[in-house]
């Protein structure tokens, strides 16, 4: 196989990884903090692809659709947790999955009738949309590295927010002991809010960085938010840096799966039998490894600490 | 002891026959006279049915909360469609088949084996994680199916030909019907005998405090597997029946949309009580065909009904759970 | 009298934290042994040891002459090892005669039996009743455990580890929580099994634990610092001074 494919799909998995931390980190921000589980993330990723699709085409350009569609996201985030999570946060997590799966539902069909069934595309502007020459002969899209770059400072941006910040400082606390910090007179009820929003902002933003290359389109929600779930199943539920190993680990083991898994195959059975077989097992293989991973570590790879 | 007023005993057990005698005559009524789409309907609702009772089994009786029983449906149907389309269209002998007996087994193995080999890793886990990986497993067999171009991939496969059994014939609406209704009553029998049984009570203790259990000493883990794959096998055989009856499979069947409205049906119908899933699924097929009468977009009032139920029913559906527990006789 | 339990140079520690420090005890057969000491001493942490909830960092554990250091704790009841909690755990939603009859289950083999229904096998509802006389339940045996008085609950989870033919019983502080009363009962009760099992009994009522214990071990930070007749550890200077003097 030649380098140059090689470097590409190494890429690819790795914008891929980068999408899922987005996604799985809201997730386990909301799971560990709010012991919450809310399935309704993946709605939000798509909703986010359709508000900047939307704004795309009202302000003539993406980057500035993506500025003003975050704190549309972020709202969106807010009314989710305002009317259907809050209400359940002190119920069984049956009640959050069947809740947050009724707002699937709702937010699925509301994108279908303002949207439309088909997808939209989203046009790039041009200093994003050419070629790139990251070493010699071997050229990449411009846009793969501008994702994987936005990604990373949003990951970044995280770190540094739950780290070394009030906010964070209080994320943290709350996770290990909530009525501790609602005794140091905060209100626990905002900061779940704020945390929920900042989820839906970093789940709404992987949408808005990949709509340009698939669309955004109705069924891109429910088709990422499982594969977050193996992150964070992989990682350990509520735990930040498991999230980014392991999506990491997922996106690169997927993508190079389907990339190279026939010319592996190739080695050692007919191209036929591999023709047939690679592309099974490929859509196979992230599960297989989560359920490789989990029966030796049932608790995922990084457990957070006990609560 | 829990005392029942033993007027209001009778009438619950006089309207739980009229429910069964009425899901087996109305739909025969109104096909006599000419209204076949109930028929149809009722055979639909038979099949959800029994999903639904398989399911059951383990998130009532045993508290497990599978969100990927849809998986079954669909290799219920595939074990079906396979068979048949290699009959038709040559290739894997082995299996190419019309016989509904072989299919059926077919389905029923299949099943079993699905279940028991995520079952050992599903089980090993629980509440959120069970959720989120039963989920998880669904998923990996959706893409897998839509990974098989030779089956339709994501389109999906028309299968020409039905099962074939002797002196019955499913291309029949009626038969269609009586077989699955009369499986449904059979299954929902045999699943209350299971419920009522020593092996139903330990499920019960282990819904009700695992630990516990284990310091008595049972290796909770096997008999959570053996009740996982029962009820795996009874969906798998919903699947089979769903296959016919649509001469339709696609990965679509294994979306979990499907596996959340089989929940939805279970939960809804009252957990842990024979009739609750029969409940659940009229409930869901009568909400299904009159919105979606009313709109294409039915599943936005669908969704916020279930929001409602989730948010207002007090004490949340769980509470339904335990209640559900005490009518039960 | 022969040993019925032998524990060997027990290790536990989490986090830097030792929760059993080179622990050995020897429970010969027929006898009450008390464990006592200050709270977060690590009774509780030797008891989940002992029935294989928590598995010991190093060191050994035989019962009967059998090594059980590593064994799954499901399989320990079948040796003749029963084990009751400190917070009561009981199947809340089903009753008193369900609960006993589930543990008199857990000792006939397997319970992969799917047709017959349960709650009419006469025999097995009638010994699980009387198991529900013995602890003075027999009024409640259709109760579901959720609407049992605190002490009533407690009896049943005696009753539960009785059930089964255990030689030994693991009583993590039956009396906890008891009032004058329903603790009295509990003593009455634990007094009439002395030397028809052997029982380790890890208990805060010093006046209960002096007066039912053949034996008494103390135990502070993970390790036992003394061990003998009652009168013995009530003069002992160190444990005085490590635990009775505080009180």
């Amino acid at each position: 196989m030649d380098t140059t494919l090689l470097v590409i799909q190494l890429l690819n998995g790795l914008q891929l990884g980068i999408l899922l931390f987005l996604v799985a980190s809201g997730l386990t921000l909301v799971f560990g903090i709010l012991d919450f589980v809310n399935l309704a993330h993946g709605a939000v990723y798509m909703l986010g692809a359709f508000i900047c699709a939307s704004l795309t085409f009202v302000t003539g350009s993406f980057v500035w659709a993506v500025f003003f569609a975050l704190p549309l996201v972020a709202i969106a985030g807010y009314l989710l947790e305002r009317f259907i999570a809050q209400p359940l946060y002190e119920r069984d997590h049956l009640d959050h999955v069947l809740g947050t799966f009724g707002a699937i539902l709702v937010i699925d069909t509301l994108a279908h009738l303002v949207w439309g069934p088909a997808g939209i595309a989203i046009p790039l502007p041009a200093y994003l949309d050419g070629q790139i020459e990251i070493l010699t002969e071997i050229v990449v899209p411009t846009y793969r590295l501008t994702i994987i770059a936005a990604g990373l400072s949003a990951a970044a941006g995280l770190y540094w927010l739950v780290n070394f910040t009030r906010l964070g400082m209080l994320i943290r606390a709350g996770a290990s002991n909530r009525t501790m910090v609602s005794a140091l007179g905060v209100d626990i009820k905002t900061l779940f809010s704020l945390v929920f929003a900042l989820g839906a902002v970093l789940a709404g933003l992987a949408g808005m960085l990949i709509a340009p290359i698939t669309e955004a389109s109705l069924g891109m929600g429910n088709n990422i938010i499982i594969t977050a779930f193996v992150v964070i199943i992989v990682g350990g539920i509520g735990s930040m840096k498991g999230a980014f190993y392991a999506a990491l680990f997922i996106g690169l083991i997927d993508t190079l799966g389907r990339a190279f898994l026939d010319d592996i195959f190739k080695l050692f059975m007919s191209s036929a039998a591999a023709e047939n077989s690679a592309p099974a097992l490929s859509s196979m293989l992230i599960y297989i490894l989560m359920a490789l991973i989990l029966s030796m570590r049932p608790q995922g790879l990084f457990p957070p600490k006990l609560r | 002891m829990i005392v029942m007023n033993p007027t209001k005993n009778t009438t619950k057990r006089v309207a739980k026959v009229v429910i069964l005698v009425a899901v087996l005559i109305v739909p025969l009524m109104l096909s006599t006279f000419g209204f076949t789409f109930y028929l149809d309907l009722a055979t639909r609702l038979s099949i959800l049915a029994i999903a639904a009772v398989g399911l059951n089994l383990i998130l009532g009786y045993g508290g497990m909360v599978s969100f990927g029983h849809a998986a079954y449906l669909g290799i219920g149907a595939y074990a079906v469609g396979i068979p048949a389309h290699h009959w038709l269209y040559g290739g894997l002998n082995m299996v190419a088949s019309t016989n509904g007996f072989l299919q059926i087994g077919l389905a029923i193995l299949a099943s079993a084996l699905f279940a028991f080999l995520t079952g050992l890793v599903c089980l090993k886990v629980k509440g959120v994680y069970f959720i989120m990986i039963t989920m998880a497993f669904a998923q990996m067999l959706y893409y897998l199916l839509v990974s098989i171009s030779e089956y339709g991939g994501d389109d999906g496969l028309v299968i020409d030909t039905r099962s074939e059994f002797p002196l019955i014939s499913l291309d029949d609406p009626l038969q269609m019907f009586l077989v699955s209704v009369l499986s449904l009553f059979i299954i929902m029998w045999g699943v209350r005998r299971i419920a009522k049984s020593q092996f139903g009570m330990v499920l019960e203790g282990i819904k009700g405090n695992e630990a516990r259990m284990i310091s008595l000493g049972y290796n909770t883990f096997r008999y959570k597997l053996v009740a996982y794959v029962i009820s795996g096998v009874i969906c798998g055989f919903a699947g089979a029946l769903l296959g016919n009856f649509t001469t339709f499979i696609s990965p679509e069947m294994i979306d979990w949309a499907r596996s959340g409205e089989l929940m939805f049906m279970v939960i809804l119908g009252g957990v842990a009580t024979t009739m609750g899933p029969l409940l659940g699924a009229i409930t869901f097929i009568v909400v299904e065909e009159v919105l979606s009468s009313l709109t294409i977009y039915w599943h936005l009032p669908f969704g916020l009904m279930l929001i409602g139920i989730v948010l207002f029913v007090r004490g949340g559906l769980s509470s339904l759970l335990e209640r559900g527990q005490k009518t039960d006789d | 009298m022969t040993e019925l339990l032998s524990i060997k140079g027990l290790n536990k520690s989490y986090g830097g934290v030792k929760a059993t420090d080179d622990l050995n005890l020897s429970i010969l057969k027929g006898e009450l042994h008390a464990i006592i000491g200050p709270n977060g001493g690590g009774k509780t942490t030797l008891i989940s040891q002992l029935c294989g909830n928590v598995m010991p960092d190093s060191g050994s554990v035989h019962f009967s002459g059998r090594d059980i250091t590593t064994m799954s704790e499901h399989k320990r009841p079948h040796l003749g090892m029963s084990r009751t909690y400190q917070i009561t755990s009981l199947i809340r939603t089903m009753s008193v005669l369900d609960n006993l009859q589930l543990a008199i289950q857990a000792q006939a083999g397997h319970s992969f039996r799917f047709w017959s229904d349960v709650r009419r096998h006469q025999i097995e509802r009638e010994r699980a009743s009387s198991y529900a006389r013995q602890v003075g339940l027999e009024g409640q045996i259709q109760s579901r455990v959720d609407n049992l008085a605190h002490g009533e609950q407690r009896r049943l989870e005696v009753a539960m580890a009785l059930t089964s033919n255990s030689c030994l019983l693991l009583l993590d502080e039956p009396l906890a929580g008891l009032g004058g009363q329903e603790a009295a009962e509990m003593i009455k009760l634990l007094d009439s099994l002395k030397g028809h099992k052997t029982m380790l009994l890890i208990e805060h009522d010093m006046d209960a634990v002096f007066s039912l214990a053949d034996r008494v071990s103390v135990l502070v930070y993970g390790h036992i610092i003394a061990t003998g007749p009652p009168e013995d550890i009530r003069q002992n200077a160190e444990v005085q001074q490590a635990y009775l003097g505080e009180a």
